[in-house]
């Protein structure tokens, strides 16, 4: 089957579907690719690497939409502008289209491509399960949306991120808030901790604290106990009570920090207003907001989606193609989720797609099966968080009951095992000879001596230990020898000079092994 | 000599035992601790031999010249991989011994007892032939299982539990015929058939016990070497003999202890057979199976290189691929380019306690990045890099996530924290315990297949 690439139209866009190397692992897989001239340009692939891996390259754009059976985009199709037609049309029928397609904002688009009897895979439907995240291009973007706004609001913050004493003077590090920690969040505290900034975090999900705390930012608690966490490992809306508390929070902080970056999405929703007019106001002059959810209508009440703006002194990005600013990273992680959606559809490498709608990542992912609408799936089976986050506070509990119990016990078992020792010993002191008590002494004595000694031997060196003990253990041939006085063909001679011999064995071969072991600790 | 010197020297080898063991305690003092029961084991021998009523001394020196030349021969040429098989060897030694000692000490005509003495002196004799048995073909049957000339299966018998009680409780009763009987030859019978029993005893605790269960049979096995000498000090009431039995003895008990405790598991469960006898059909109620990604050599020489921290998690695969040296030399190379090379060794990983410091010893890997698994156990999320070689019920998360698995509580080494884990594996397969390692589907888990020997050399020739 033919892969056609055709170039991005929608204004600004530079991603590409497929990279060179992309291109390479298609044909691996037994596909033949057609790309449009200078699709990616934009992205610093040029049209000769393209060739070089064996792609064709087109300049007639309805030829490539007509002859290729399965089109892989970047954004959903929409009017071609020096076409003069919706992109949907020049798809051919019974094609197979994957790219972005966002059902829910697009119930038009959906009919549209229907009734073009086509197949569409979403990547933005793509389920959010384990399997699946080397197909999750949302996670792809979203990194380089988190990387990237850290970038921006570098060049639009006044001062350094790190903080530096020198000749000139003492400089205070920058301080950053990102709200939000899915992988967006995550990328952006990533990036602002690597060039020195002090970096704080918050999330409505609690499970994320380990996330926040692992890439080195601190993470804000609330005094609130809600969980947070929706289907899908994304966030849910949250109760009025707890949404005034994380305000206070946010007021807070806008007061002290420089930098908020705020990634805060809820699916299918528009973005909670998080930052008021009020918090920008109070914050200082220079100082940079970053609002990933620009598109869905921004985090903060005065950002202009696609804008960079000045409101009291500080500058409010609100660009919505971050990722296309980092165009060649993001095509050629894109071109990757691409490549292994596909190799997972094409099992038998011989360049033909089956859409199994048995699997429940394909499943997800197919909003249109041949001009039927298939969006959306069956709730996914399994979530992206463990429920295990979710269990650790409630299991603790039961255990300790029986723990405290068996405790208890315990002592009373001491208590037992303790008069029942001595009635044994005061038995035995009655009952046995003073030479026997005393070789008793001895030997219990020496069973604690042992107990205390060996408890402080390292465990590298149980080995030796074991090869010593057993050379000590070898001082049974003393008690052979004292056995060895009789006549030569005696027969407690003889068992006796048997055990000599095999115990004299232990003796040498233990210590020596030792020895040799030892040698080799080094350090 | 006078009893007075005699009991000198043996207080003066006591003492000295006890440092050896003390010294044991640091890989710098080991060696020092060494040369102590060297010293202590001299003195002992010297004023047994001086004070003992010899008839034949060119007879006895020739006897342990002999000995000497065969465990020098031994102790010298014993490859490291093999030092469990050795240490079952040689505890098979000291139960024969006893077992030995104990019949001589019956039959010897010189001692004479009366009343609770005697009583006590055949109970003592009784004991020390009874646990002298045990050891002996416990050992043998260990040896061999190391050695893989039996099966490293547990072998259960029908009704296995019955006929060890049945052995048990004839034991008792042929122990109470053993003390009522009126002369040595009367006795001796029922001695005799307590041994075999014994014998059969020992075959059949050890046959039933896994392969990867060793660690607690060696050390358990070495507990009870001690107290078969511990015995025979009392039969001969020698207070040396009773003293390093017991100090070996209870060695060889904790030992056996922290070996279990660090499977979480019962000494008993573990004497009474290997995994499966219980709750084994639990195995496969998670079905939960993923995707496994698989990586070359030369991915992982290149992750290797490429990362800060790496920590290397050998199990007893490394021992059997005879990979220590190839990874010493990895180890050696990545940490002249800088990378944080460090070994996490998990108590039970290898055959015997101490099995996988002794082999990365012997690839002259320096001890101070040796670390145990309480000390690395924290630092899993700050390493970019994990190589498990050769291990895996030790590295298996369900251990803590699954509280149905068979191995829930035991303590593992938690890799899976790790930016990236690389699993060096033959196959598939499952582990000793029969759990199935959702490691493996994690999604930073890559998986390298192949032999680890092969697998090494290539990643060497990588990095």
């Amino acid at each position: 089957m033919k892969i056609g690439i055709p170039k991005e139209i929608h204004a600004q866009e530079r991603r590409v579907a497929a990279t060179p190397e992309t291109v390479a692992q298609f044909r691996k897989l037994g596909f033949s690719v057609t790309i449009e001239t200078n699709a990616g340009t934009a992205a610093n692939f040029s049209d000769d690497a393209y060739r070089e891996e064996g792609a064709e390259v087109l300049e007639d754009t309805r030829a490539l939409w007509s002859q290729a059976d399965i089109i892989l985009k970047v954004r959903a199709p929409e009017p071609h502008p020096t076409l003069g037609v919706h992109e949907a049309e020049l798809l051919q029928e019974g094609d197979t289209l994957i790219s972005f397609i966002w059902p829910a904002q697009n119930p038009e688009l959906m009919d549209r491509l229907a009734a073009r009897k086509a197949t569409v895979l979403a990547m933005d439907s793509v389920p959010r399960i384990s399997r699946a995240q080397k197909l999750d291009a949302l996670s792809s973007m979203a990194n380089i949306a988190g990387y990237r706004a850290v970038v921006e609001a570098a060049t639009q913050f006044g001062r350094f991120f790190t903080g530096q004493i020198t000749a000139a003077g003492k400089v205070p590090p920058a301080k950053v808030l990102v709200i939000g920690a899915g992988v967006a969040g995550l990328a952006a505290i990533g990036a602002a901790g690597s060039m020195g900034a002090i970096v704080r975090a918050f999330d409505t999900r609690p499970e994320v604290k380990e996330q926040v705390e692992s890439m080195g930012a601190e993470f804000l608690l609330l005094d609130f106990k809600e969980e947070g966490a929706g289907a899908g490992g994304y966030a849910k809306v949250m109760s009025p009570e707890f949404i005034k508390a994380e305000m206070d929070l946010f007021a807070r902080q806008a007061m002290e920090v420089d930098i908020i970056i705020t990634t805060a999405l809820i699916p299918g929703k528009p973005a909670p207003e998080l930052i008021t007019s009020g918090m920008v106001e109070s914050m200082r002059d220079g100082s940079v907001i970053v609002d990933l959810a620009a598109e869905q209508g921004g985090n903060c009440a005065l950002t202009e989606p696609g804008e960079v703006v000045v409101r009291h002194g500080v500058t409010l990005i609100g660009y919505t193609d971050l990722p296309s600013r980092l165009s060649t990273q993001s095509s050629q992680l894109y071109g990757t989720n691409l490549r292994h959606l596909l190799s997972d559809m094409c099992p038998e490498k011989d360049g033909r797609l089956t859409v199994d709608m048995e699997d429940e990542v394909i499943r997800g992912a197919t909003v249109i099966k041949e001009g039927q609408i298939t969006w959306p799936p069956p709730a996914p089976k399994i979530q992206a968080t463990p429920p295990a986050a979710a269990q650790t506070p409630a299991t603790p509990e039961p255990v300790k009951a029986p723990a405290k119990q068996s405790a208890k016990r315990k002592g009373w078992g001491g208590v037992i095992l303790l008069a029942v020792g001595g009635l044994l010993l005061f038995g035995l002191g009655m009952v046995a000879p003073p030479d026997f008590l005393a070789h008793f002494t001895v030997f219990v004595l020496a069973i604690f001596v042992g107990y205390m000694v060996i408890w402080n031997v390292t465990p590298a060196l149980h080995t030796p230990l074991m090869s010593v003990t057993n050379a000590i253990s070898g001082i049974i041939v003393v008690g052979a020898l004292l056995q060895i006085g009789g006549p030569l063909d005696s027969p407690v001679t003889i068992l006796a000079g048997i055990a000599i011999l095999i115990a004299t064995i232990n003796v040498f071969g233990g210590f020596l092994v030792t020895q040799r072991m030892l040698r080799m600790f080094r350090k | 000599m006078t009893q007075g010197i005699l009991t000198a020297a043996y207080l003066a080898a006591s003492v000295l035992f006890i440092l050896a063991l003390g010294g044991l305690s640091h890989p710098e003092t080991a060696r020092r601790g060494n040369l102590y029961g060297i010293i202590g084991m001299t003195i002992a021998l010297v004023a047994t031999i001086w004070g003992a009523q010899i008839t034949s001394y060119v007879t006895l020196f020739s006897i342990m010249a002999i000995s000497a030349i065969i465990g020098i021969i031994v102790a010298a040429r014993v490859q490291m991989t093999a030092m469990p098989e050795l240490v079952a060897m040689l505890h098979s030694f000291v139960g024969l011994a006893a077992v030995l000692v104990g019949f001589a000490s019956y039959m010897d005509p010189t001692t004479h007892y009366e009343g609770v003495e005697k009583t006590i002196h055949e109970v003592e004799i009784f004991l020390g032939v009874l646990i002298g048995a045990v050891t002996f073909t416990g050992s043998v049957i260990a040896f061999g299982k190391l050695h893989a000339l039996i099966t490293s299966k547990p072998l259960y018998l029908p009704a296995r539990h019955w006929v060890n009680l049945a052995g048990g409780l004839a034991c008792i009763w042929l122990g109470v015929a053993f003390v009522g009987a009126e002369s040595v030859p009367a006795g001796m019978l029922p001695l005799l058939i307590m041994t075999l029993i014994a014998f059969a005893f020992g075959v059949h605790m050890v046959m039933a016990i896994g392969g990867a269960d060793m660690p607690v049979v060696i050390s358990m096995l070495n507990s009870y070497s001690g107290w078969a000498a511990a015995a025979t000090g009392f039969m001969l009431s020698n207070d040396l003999l009773i003293i390093a039995g017991a100090l070996v003895g209870s060695s060889g008990a904790i030992l056996s202890y922290i070996m279990c405790r660090a499977m979480n598991r019962k000494f008993l469960a573990v004497i009474a057979g290997g995994f499966g006898t219980a709750g084994g059909a639990a195995t496969s109620a998670e079905g939960e199976q993923g995707e496994v990604v698989s990586t070359s050599a030369e991915e992982t020489a290149q992750l290797l290189s490429e990362a800060k921290n790496v920590i290397i998690v050998p199990g007893y695969g490394m021992a059997v691929a005879q990979a220590q040296h190839t990874i010493q030399d990895i180890t050696k190379k990545l940490r002249d380019k800088g990378v944080n090379v460090r070994f996490g060794i998990h108590p039970v990983a290898g055959r015997m306690p101490g099995h996988m410091n002794v082999l990365l010893a012997e690839a002259k890997v320096p001890y101070d990045i040796v670390l145990e698994m309480d000390e690395i156990n924290e630092d899993f999320p700050e390493t970019d890099a994990v190589l498990v070689i050769g291990a895996n019920d030790i590295v298996n998360p369900s251990a803590q996530t699954d509280p149905n698995s068979p191995i829930a509580g035991m303590p593992v080494l938690e890799v899976w924290k790790a930016t990236t884990v690389v699993v060096m594996k033959r196959s598939m397969a499952t582990g000793y315990a029969g759990v199935s390692n959702p490691l493996f589907f994690h999604d930073n888990t890559r998986m390298l297949f192949g032999d680890a020997k092969a697998s090494v050399d290539a990643i060497l020739a990588g990095v």
